[in-house]
């Protein structure tokens, strides 16, 4: 477990906020990652190219990162049977609900939308009902 | 070219974001999750971070028509509260919970090259065009945030 770093949380709200900004700003598109993700996969869609530009950006940041010196710790991840269930829920899930952390969190959030704020409240409690039943009930740690 | 070098700069300076906050690390954000434990607040100061900027730049450019490259803003335009939306969130709440990455922090892990990472990333590949393909079977209209 990493210790509490408000600085390093604060400073990185405000990149994902210029980042989000950014996108709209000159693109004129909502950073939804899950949206951007899953059209990206679209063999058909147009607009596929700055999707995918965007992805590579987000995949090139740790080593932006890195470059500078801090640390990049590696991810702790779950047991295969549960990375590869969380993920097919997030996946399905973020494309029936139309969004995710950054489209409906951050973004929707940011323009009062009220089906971004009933979405997060409903996954953000979903998520926390989820961890205590694993962590205290179920007792995985 | 403008628009794919603008999105490459976004997504670069959102992933910093993601990697700086902490928001990469799937300990990070079930700490925040887990209220009943140690409570860990990073993700609410980082959503605030995101908030501060956001909120005020979205406001300023709604009086805008065009980005500064030319292409009409695309604001979500959807407001009615339905199933799938409230499903959805509870779909992705679940696996968000397992697993504690969420689709942006999965994507910037990708370099890592861990192969669990790449695994999450094609499990929600899957789960994205099988909902796709749902949809379109289903025959309604695609939706945005």
């Amino acid at each position: 477990m990493t210790s509490f770093d408000p600085v390093s949380a604060a400073l990185g709200g405000l990149l994902i906020g210029a980042g989000a900004l950014l996108l709209m700003l000159f693109s004129g598109r909502i950073a939804g990652i899950s949206g951007i993700f899953a059209d990206a996969l679209e063999p058909h869609q147009t607009g596929r190219g700055w999707r995918i530009a965007f992805i590579v950006g987000l995949i090139a940041a740790p080593l932006v990162v890195a470059v500078t010196g801090r640390a990049v710790p590696a991810p702790d991840m779950p047991a295969w049977a549960v990375v590869i269930a969380g993920g097919l829920l997030v996946g399905f899930g973020t494309r029936l609900g139309s969004g995710c952390t950054s489209g409906h969190g951050v973004c929707g959030i940011a323009r009062l939308s009220p089906r971004s704020l009933a979405a997060t409240a409903t996954f953000m409690v979903t998520a926390a009902v989820v961890v205590a039943v694993s962590r205290h009930v179920l007792g995985g740690q | 070219m403008a628009m794919i070098i603008a999105a490459l700069g976004s997504g670069l300076v959102f992933g910093i974001g993601l990697v700086i906050s902490g928001m990469t690390q799937p300990s990070k954000v079930l700490g925040f999750l887990d209220v009943f434990g140690h409570w860990d607040p990073t993700l609410a100061i980082v959503m605030a971070g995101a908030l501060v900027v956001v909120a005020p730049g979205f406001a300023l450019l709604r009086g805008r028509d065009t980005s500064i490259l030319g292409v009409t803003l695309d604001w979500p335009s959807r407001r009615t509260i339905d199933r799938s939306l409230i499903g959805g969130a509870v779909l992705f709440g679940i696996g968000w919970g397992l697993v504690g990455l969420c689709p942006g922090p999965a994507l910037a892990n990708l370099a890592g090259l861990s192969p669990k990472v790449f695994g999450f990333v094609v499990a929600m590949a899957i789960g994205a065009r099988a909902q796709d393909a749902l949809r379109r079977i289903r025959g309604s209209q695609p939706q945005s945030a």
